[in-house]
Order: structure tokens, then C-alpha cells, then sequence
């Protein structure tokens, strides 16, 4: 696979804090990308040194070759975003928002219509798109700030915490989509602190903790390496201990070692959640 | 050059979309404040004043038209950049998009202009109305012109380097306000005494009043007032680049 998005010690400080440190990356073109990690671990910090909006602080990023410093300009092209505050014009109604993403993208008149009508069908707007961005639901605003940040085709998509304040029906209409246009050609690089999120869509996952990379694969391979069961145990009534196991022979057998006064809880696949327990002694909703 | 000419239209689209779906309210508040200062120090205190050949009346309509392309100029650019750039956020898709910073810039303070030429030519109206000996010349235009340059180009400075709304609001209390009364817009600054005036005179509403009552009295024409209105241009478009470069790449 050729290597899409290239960290190489990047770090970025505010005043005295680190917000990312050292991070080593390389996000490879056409797969679902998933940056995981609580409030505060560097996620968004790290999306907007990659979409140009901030400057590093020490460090190399590079997007499909083109350092984000010195060829903002060509990354820019590159580039779709959405960003974790709907960043739509609020005065505006969609079709006006997706037009003046395009102007900026130096669409020309006829080709920004054919754009708009053919994505306002694709993420099926068609409907809402001169209604005031204001009276759309949460998850049409995201579906209409994801058309705005596709309508220069770009070949990567950021999307920043995506489906935070969507319920779940608008959450899996989202994951559609946003598999969609994978499947389609776009890379996709994805921020949440949604474990389901990142395991229904992403193919790697790194996560983040103070602005370091903790750990990076597939989810799959990363609850491999912490133990493919989990024992939940209650012990005293009061804590729950988490135990890994290669399989589920190897759970059950110390599930029946225990004694008899262990309550032993549940029996199951490990998930990405345990993992970032495992990795950091904290949840991943945590503060 | 033509890139970047679309570059401004384009910056500056949205922001005359929401004008035109707002423009009834928008330009009734522009001119609340300038027909009040009309009526109250026109035709209130200033009934019977005279500045040798020339009326009160006739004195300060061109301070008010300056004034109100001050306030009007300052508050429409800055006031929706405020919110785009903090509320919004929608400004970061200006900066994440290719278009060059003083595409953005320029584009930014061309609705100030906009607006501000709107409501000046409202009051210009009235005031060419109520005291005809007003001579509306392409000097007078010029200045005007220049004028909500300069001061659209402070409202986008003051509206990218702001961190909330609330300073926004504190700005214009604690700069726009005292500008307001103290420019000569309401009295000549020709009997002050010399450190008040140099205090005066650093200001760009002093030089936006007399170049407008020069040009529209068919007085001597105060060149270097003009001058300095471009200088406070200059200084605010130079300042509005390091705040932009200060934050993106």
C-alpha cells in the first residue's frame, strides 16, 4: 500500500504542554484510519497540524509527499475536513454552504453544479438542501458538512469526531457513508473516542494518551496481543477485575479456578476498550 | 491577479448572501445611530451655531456620514468574522481552502466596505436633503470610499485577534466610542489646544471627518489627511496578515 500521511517526531507544544509528542505515523492510502483516545489526548490537535490550520512545533508531516508547512497549498488540495464543531455557515442554507466550498476550491460555475446535485443525491440531501443549515438535525448537518469538505474530490477525508451528539440511528447512517466513500477511493482518517466506532469502521487504530502514540494495529490484532477473552470478575462486591486470555479455553479454565466464592461476571471478546484500559489505567470516555 | 480578484468575490459572497436575506434590518440599525446624533446635535444643540459662513447643521453631516462609515464599516466586518471565526468556525474553511491570505483579508473587509458605503449614502441622502449647500464631489466620494477601507480593515484586524465576543464589545467601548465624539466629527478641533489636538489626530476618524467636510464644504482639501487614512489602511491590512500568519501556514 502506499503511504498516504507521514509523521515523523512531530510534536506540538502550547506554551509549556505537549499537546502531541514524537508522534511517528504513516497512514496508508485508501484505508480507514482511527485515532482513539479521551478529551485532550492530541487528536484534534493532530488533525489540524495535517489540515494546515496550525503549524507544528517541532517535527515533519507530510501528506501524499508534500510537507504541510511548506506545501500548504498543495495539501490543501489534497485535503477534506470535517471538523468536530460544525464548521457549516449557519446563515446559509446547504446548497449555499457546498457552493461556497466550492468557490473556494476554484470550481468553475457548471462543473460546482453537477458537483452539489450528484453529492447532495449520494448523501440523499437532495430534499433539505435550501433549508437554513439551522433547521437540520444533527446528523443531516454532519452529512451536509461531509458533502461541503468532499466537493473538491479530495483524496482524504478528516473527519473529527464525526458522530459525537448523533443518536444511533444518524451514527449508523454516518458509518454507511463513511464506508461508502472508502470504498469509493477516499482515505479516511478518523478521530473518536467512540471504541464501537473505531472497531465497526477503521482497519488500523492508533491510540492516543498525553499526546503520545500508545499503541498501533488492527483492532484485531491489538486485542491479540492484550488477549483475544476477557474475564470480568467481581471481586469483594465492590471492584471488577479484568483478566486476558488467548481463547476461550484458556478463560474457562481459569474461570474454574477460581473460588467458589468468586463472582465471576461475564465470559467475553476483548475490545478495543480494554485494551486502551489496559494501556493507560484509564477509560477511554475519561477526562 | 484574476485568481485572486475571484479569491475576494468569493470571500465576500457569503457574506453578501446573508446581507441580501438580512438587509432590511441590517441597514435600519446601521442608520439608528447616525439620525440620532442628526436630529439631537443638528437639530437639537446645534440649532443657531454657526462656524463663520457655515451652519451647524451643515458642519456636522459630514462628521456624521464619516462616523457612520466608521461604525458601519468596523461592525460589519468585524462582527460576523467575530462570529464565523469563534461561533461558527466556519472560517477555518477559509483557511483550510487555497485560497491566499490577503485574498481572505481583502475579501473580509469588502463587506465592511459594502455596508458602509450603504448606510453613508443613506445619510448622505438625508443630508444632501436637509442642507442642499453639501457638494457631493468625486473628492468627496474618494474619501468616503477610503474612509470604510480603513476602517472594514480594522474590523477584520480586531476580529482576528480577539478571543471572545465579549472583546469585541469592549473594543468598540473603549476605542470606537471616544473616537466617535472626540474626531471633530461634532466640533472643530481648530481651537484645541496642541497636545489634544496631536492626541486627536492619531486617530482615523479625525482625518475620515475632515477630509469629508473639506471635500463636501468646498473647503481647502486636507491632503495629508488623506495620506494618513491610507497610512492607518496600511497599518491595519499589514496587521490583519501577521494575525493571520501567526495562526495558519
Amino acid at each position: 500500500m502506499n503511504e498516504f500521511i507521514i509523521t515523523e517526531k512531530f510534536t506540538k507544544c502550547y506554551g509549556k504542554v505537549s499537546a502531541v509528542q514524537d508522534l511517528d505515523l504513516t497512514v496508508y492510502a485508501g484505508e480507514i484510519f482511527g485515532f482513539l483516545g479521551p478529551n485532550g489526548a492530541g487528536k484534534t490537535t493532530t488533525i489540524r497540524v495535517m489540515t494546515t490550520l496550525t503549524k507544528p512545533t517541532s517535527g515533519r508531516v507530510q501528506i501524499k509527499g508534500f510537507d504541510v508547512v511548506k506545501d500548504a497549498d498543495k495539501v490543501k488540495k489534497l485535503i477534506g475536513v470535517v471538523q468536530q464543531h460544525l464548521s457549516l455557515d449557519r446563515d446559509l442554507t446547504v446548497r449555499e454552504n457546498m457552493e461556497f466550498h466550492a468557490r473556494l476550491h476554484h470550481i468553475g460555475s457548471s462543473e460546482r453544479k453537477r458537483r452539489i446535485n450528484e453529492l447532495l443525491t449520494y448523501v440523499e440531501l437532495n430534499d433539505f438542501a435550501d433549508r437554513m443549515v439551522d433547521t437540520l438535525s444533527g446528523g443531516m448537518k454532519k452529512r451536509a458538512a461531509i458533502v461541503c469538505s468532499l466537493i473538491h474530490e479530495p483524496e482524504v477525508l478528516f473527519l473529527d469526531e464525526p458522530t459525537v451528539g448523533l443518536d444511533a440511528q444518524a451514527r449508523r447512517r454516518l458509518w454507511d457513508l463513511v464506508r461508502r466513500l472508502n470504498a469509493d477511493g477516499t482515505t479516511i482518517f478518523l478521530t473518536t473516542h467512540y471504541i464501537e466506532e473505531a472497531e465497526a469502521l477503521c482497519g488500523r487504530v492508533g491510540i492516543m494518551h498525553h499526546g503520545q502514540l500508545i499503541a498501533l494495529d488492527t483492532p484485531l490484532e491489538l486485542r491479540k496481543k492484550l488477549g483475544a477473552v476477557t474475564v470480568e470478575t467481581l471481586v469483594d462486591n465492590k471492584e471488577t477485575r479484568y483478566q486476558y486470555f488467548a481463547d476461550r479455553a484458556a478463560a474457562t479454565r481459569y474461570v474454574q479456578s477460581l473460588p467458589p466464592e468468586a463472582k465471576t461476571i461475564i465470559i467475553r471478546d476483548s475490545n478495543l476498550e480494554d485494551v486502551f484500559v489496559e494501556q493507560t489505567g484509564q477509560k477511554v470516555g475519561d477526562n | 491577479m484574476l485568481e485572486a480578484l475571484n479569491d475576494v468575490y468569493t470571500i465576500l459572497w457569503v457574506d453578501l448572501r446573508f446581507l441580501r436575506r438580512h438587509w432590511r434590518s441590517t441597514v435600519a440599525t446601521s442608520l439608528v445611530n447616525p439620525l440620532l446624533y442628526l436630529v439631537a446635535f443638528g437639530y437639537g444643540l446645534g440649532r443657531g451655531i454657526s462656524f463663520g459662513d457655515v451652519g451647524y447643521l451643515e458642519f456636522v453631516i459630514p462628521g456624521i456620514i464619516a462616523l457612520s462609515a466608521m461604525s458601519t464599516s468596523f461592525s460589519g466586518a468585524g462582527s460576523k468574522l467575530n462570529v464565523d471565526r469563534l461561533f461558527y468556525k466556519s472560517f477555518d474553511e477559509c483557511l483550510m481552502s487555497p485560497v491566499s491570505l490577503y485574498s481572505i483579508v481583502v475579501g473580509k473587509a469588502a463587506i465592511g466596505v459594502v455596508r458602509g458605503l450603504i448606510s453613508s449614502f443613506a445619510i448622505l441622502a438625508i443630508g444632501v436633503y436637509l442642507s442642499p449647500v453639501l457638494n457631493v464631489t468625486p473628492l468627496f466620494l474618494f474619501s468616503l470610499f477610503v474612509s470604510c477601507c480603513v476602517f472594514a480593515l480594522l474590523g477584520v484586524l480586531i476580529g482576528l485577534v480577539i478571543n471572545s465576543h465579549a472583546d469585541m464589545s469592549t473594543f468598540s467601548n473603549l476605542v470606537m466610542l471616544p473616537m466617535t465624539f472626540l474626531s471633530g466629527t461634532f466640533f472643530s478641533l481648530s481651537a484645541l489646544p496642541v497636545a489634544a489636538k496631536a492626541v486627536l489626530y492619531a486617530l482615523p476618524l479625525t482625518h475620515s471627518s475632515e477630509s469629508l467636510r473639506a471635500a463636501a464644504l468646498a473647503q481647502p482639501f486636507p491632503w495629508l489627511s488623506l495620506l494618513a487614512l491610507f497610512g492607518f489602511g496600511l497599518v491595519f491590512f499589514v496587521g490583519c496578515m501577521m494575525a493571520l500568519k501567526r495562526n495558519s501556514l
